[in-house]
């Protein structure tokens, strides 16, 4: 079972480092995001690692509202959830963000897989 | 900073479509201005043809937001909502609002709109009676549709219609009251208008036709409508929709001429110095529009005005009518009712219900009404607003042949070749869907079309090679059912539209449509930020019609091409630069063995295309190693001119007949860098022995003797297809110049992404041999235009090693450190 564990949420820049339409890396110790500021201001993170079985990264994907286009095989992600839609499956983990006084924080959460 | 108090000032009235569009145009090419706005709605700028779908529920309000707060702050624009100017001083320059402050201008555009027009009845100003206008109607009606069941709605025109398809769809009894005998009666004739009553009527809406509204009853809210006739109607809330009125109080009571509109001429300009009016406000040639297209034409033309460009003249729109209301397909252009001078044609289906008038004056088409299928909206409206003569050709298009002009591609017989395959045969080789899984969902699900199964399978989603195996499996499975549907049926160029590519480059030109975001708008995309089909294609076609005037939407690239370099599967990237010619030096050779070295390439190779590839690059080294490299970007990566293949040539080769080294460096340095609908492969030879292999190329060049062979239309890929021989030429000069002119006639008239042996099947050789070479005018304007796009291109490596906030916001990732 995979148990969810919230660290609290850590500053990662200034809105205007998020370039906007567009998506950039931001790596928190261990932890790669991708995070994508959308054309009506709002920001997103994801794990930055395609839920495609090949593997590649997501913060270079075409972002079209809240969706994204995988940069490597084009598959379609919801950025509120993380979850890829039809015809493929799967899903990115999503980080919750905040912006504070124009900085943007995200809840790191450590995945804990317990069998 | 310092330049802040050299800025002039300009104060934007009316928040809304018109005027924010003017400085999205003037932010594009100017950033001289401070600039302030008003707005008297408490919300930043929104789709206001959107709103059917709002009251309907299909969207929600934050879904036809235009510009958020943060487009405003991010582009240093002051934005006041909620907040009306009452008063211009156009002698000193200063504008009042209505809390007394006043502010300054250098500059000022009026946008202040329009308002539906209240019939002066009594009993008009009661609670629950409204327009159709702005979010703060859709709100009442939304909230009406919860307390109280019927509504009316006075008025069968275009937004009159849309309000009640709304308001029914929230669940209200909902009647149309109309004074004519005719929906929509200015813009459709009686066939027409019958066929949307009919259907309409059919979605549930009622309608009381050639009835004149002379009361509204009620206490303080109203209860009901009574008519001409005696006889009345009750309803709880009633939405006036019997036209609009443009907002002009401010502009007259300020001393500014209006008549119905605030009056401008062709360059937007008022009565008054640097006061200019655009949108529904204004009254242009006696003309006040209401409808979205114009005022992005007047709006380009303003922006130009304003920072002293040189601009054609705003000479008004040509107008057509499309009706939002989902399941009805109505087009009207020009004029509409048959008159005895007029040549009609006509069709007239009551069984499919399809209706297609179209009238000539003499040969020349001067009016159309379309119902049910508009697919051919587009030309139509091209053909009225020129008033171009009807033709054979023309006729065939619009009414002959049975079939449209869809892609009809695949023959009747060609079905043998899926017939004999196992079903666990691999259709789609990229993404291993087998012949099984598509006749599965053909028959299980239903399907009749290459993006159904595109959507459930992946199949054709990557390289496209099997589209036509697809389709022939959708004839086999489907037999005459698929002809019908891909005949009836046109297919936009992605998921998200109906519209083909060549409606749209139509719409960019005569809309001049400058944004991917424009183009969407106007057209009315179903999903309103595109796709990664839609969005890099719009780019190409804008920056292919605009090469001059247009900057390039980075967020509407791939990756690739945004980043140009390739990426590889391990998020590492590929790094090609120029080797013109495939010709290279000692010293450009240790240059790139050094950055090979310092950024750790994992793989040096030589390409297909005489030049190397240094693989494996981190993304945030790619900016230094071109610094280190010092050489242009090769653009493998890229839909452009990749490489330009050469043999030796007579230089060294004792066969060699021509320099075929010198003159494929010259074609790479010409046309390096131009964006093209696919990539785009060239070679030349010193002689016919083609070692440089032109026959596989886009444009491939073979010397002889007494000239030089052009072939074009070559694929070695996905597709193996041999080259055509163009034409021969004798000189130099000549070579390079019909060079020039077929490059520029497949940018022109390629679909993006079609390589060009898929589009020289398509046109046919013959028509490119006649623009190219035969027609010496056109291959003139040809050579023109491809110069023009090359003027304006720059290296895309140097333009970041050059730009720090590129490298930061683009290559770059951010480093949190663990606490």
């Amino acid at each position: 079972m995979i148990t969810q564990e919230h660290l609290g949420y850590r500053a990662v820049g200034r809105r205007s480092d998020f370039p906007a339409g567009l998506g950039r890396t931001v790596r928190l110790g261990n932890l790669e995001l991708a995070v994508f500021h959308t054309t009506d201001g709002e920001l997103f993170a994801l794990e930055n690692r395609t839920p495609h079985p090949k593997g590649g990264t997501l913060s270079e994907a075409i972002v079209s509202g809240h969706f994204i286009y995988c940069p490597l095989r084009d598959l379609k992600i919801n950025l509120e959830d993380g979850r890829v839609q039809a015809p493929d499956t799967g899903f990115a983990q999503a980080y919750p963000v905040r912006i504070t006084e124009g900085i943007v924080e995200i809840d790191v959460i450590r995945l804990t897989d317990e069998d | 900073m310092n330049d802040m108090a050299k800025k002039r000032k300009l104060i934007l009235i009316g928040n809304g479509m018109a005027g924010v569009n003017v400085l999205e145009q003037l932010l594009k090419i100017s950033n001289a201005f401070d600039i302030s706005v008003y707005g008297d709605e408490p919300y930043p700028n929104y789709n206001r043809i959107q709103l059917s779908y709002v009251l309907e529920g299909s969207k929600t309000l934050d879904d036809i937001i235009l510009n958020s707060r943060e487009w405003y702050e991010e582009n240093g624009i002051e934005l006041h909502v909620g907040s009306r100017i009452v008063r211009i001083d156009t002698d000193k320059k200063l504008v009042y609002t209505s809390a007394g402050d006043a502010a300054e201008y250098d500059a000022l555009i009026i946008a202040t709109g329009s308002k539906p027009f209240i019939l002066p009845i009594p009993g008009a100003g009661k609670k629950g009676v409204i327009g159709f206008r702005d979010i703060a109607d859709c709100q009442t009606m939304i909230e009406a549709s919860r307390r109280v069941k019927q509504a009316a709605v006075i008025g069968g025109g275009l937004l009159g219609l849309e309000a009640a398809k709304g308001l029914t769809q929230l669940g209200m009894e909902t009647t149309v009251v109309h004074l004519m005998d005719t929906l929509m009666e200015r813009q459709l004739d009686e066939t027409a208008g019958g066929m949307l009553k009919a259907e309409l009527e059919r979605q549930g809406i009622r309608f009381l036709m050639g009835k004149r509204t002379t009361e509204v009853l009620g206490g303080e809210e109203v209860a009901g409508i009574r008519f001409e006739d005696g006889t009345e109607l009750d309803a709880q809330l009633l939405v006036m929709s019997a036209g609009i009125v443009p907002n002009i109080e401010l502009a007259q009571s300020s001393g500014i001429e209006t008549g119905r509109g605030i009056k401008v001429n062709d360059y937007m300009e008022t009565s008054a110095p640097d006061v200019y009016a655009v949108g529904e406000c204004c009254e242009h040639r006696n003309v006040c529009y209401g409808l979205v297209a114009p005022l992005f034409e007047q709006g380009a033309v303003l922006a130009k005005v304003l920072c002293g460009a040189q601009t054609a003249p705003y000479e008004g729109s040509s107008v057509s009518t499309k009706l939002k209301i989902s399941g009805v397909d109505v087009f009207s252009a020009g004029e509409y009712t048959d008159r005895p001078e007029h040549r009609v044609l006509r069709v007239h289906d009551g069984w499919r219900g399809l209706y297609k008038k179209v009238l000539l004056r003499d040969k020349r088409f001067v009016g159309a009404v379309l119902y049910g299928d508009v697919t051919d909206a587009p030309l139509l409206a091209r053909l009225i607003r020129e008033g171009a003569d009807m033709t054979e050709e023309l006729y065939q298009e619009l009414f002959g042949g049975g079939q449209s002009s869809a892609q009809g591609c695949c023959g009747g017989g060609k079905t043998s070749i899926v017939q004999g395959m196992p079903d666990d045969e691999i259709v789609c080789g990229c993404n291993g869907v087998t012949k099984g899984d598509i006749v599965r969902v053909i028959q299980e699900d239903g399907f009749t079309t290459v993006d159904e199964i595109k959507a459930k399978t992946g199949a054709t989603r990557s390289c496209g090679g099997c589209k036509p195996l697809v389709e022939q499996l959708l004839q086999y499975v489907l037999g005459d059912g698929y002809q019908d549907k891909g005949g009836g049926k046109k297919q936009g160029i992605c998921g998200c539209t109906t519209h083909t590519r060549d409606e749209i480059v139509v719409a960019i030109r005569e809309k001049r449509l400058t944004s991917v975001r424009e183009v969407m708008m106007v057209m009315e995309w179903e999903q309103a930020e595109g796709c990664s089909k839609c969005r890099p294609a719009l780019n190409y076609y804008l920056g292919m019609i605009w090469p001059a005037e247009r900057e390039d939407e980075r967020e509407s690239r791939f990756v690739n091409e945004r980043l140009h370099a390739n990426i590889q599967k391990d998020g590492t990237y590929s790094v090609i630069p120029r080797m013109y010619g495939g010709v290279t030096t000692p010293e450009q050779l240790r240059q790139i063995a050094d950055a090979a070295d310092k950024y750790n390439a994992k793989m040096v190779k030589v390409t297909g295309g005489q030049r190397i590839d240094l693989l494996g690059i981190e993304k945030k080294d790619l900016p230094a190693i071109w610094e280190e490299l010092g050489m242009p970007s090769g653009y493998g990566y890229a839909k452009a001119l990749r490489t330009v293949k050469t043999c030796v040539g007579s230089r060294f080769c004792r066969f060699g007949t021509q320099d075929s080294v010198g003159m494929g460096i010259l074609l790479e340095k010409k046309f390096e860098r131009l964006w093209m609908p696919a990539k785009f492969k060239m070679a030349v030879n010193g002689c016919p022995r083609n070692c440089a292999e032109s026959g596989t190329k886009d444009l491939g060049i073979v010397g002889n003797d007494g000239g030089w062979e052009v072939y074009v239309g070559g694929n070695g890929g996905i597709r193996m297809k041999e080259a055509e021989l163009l034409c021969k030429v004798k000189t130099d000069e000549e070579l390079i110049e019909l060079c020039g002119a077929f490059i520029q006639y497949y940018r022109e008239t390629g679909n993006y992404a079609e390589r060009t042996s898929d589009w020289l099947e398509r046109l046919g050789l013959e028509q490119v041999k006649k623009a190219v070479v035969d027609d010496l005018e056109l291959r003139k304007q040809l050579i023109e235009r491809v110069e023009l796009a090359l003027a304006g291109l720059r290296d895309p490596w140097r333009e970041v090693t050059e730009n720090e906030k590129l490298q930061r916001q683009l290559y770059q990732a951010i480093e949190v450190t663990a606490e």
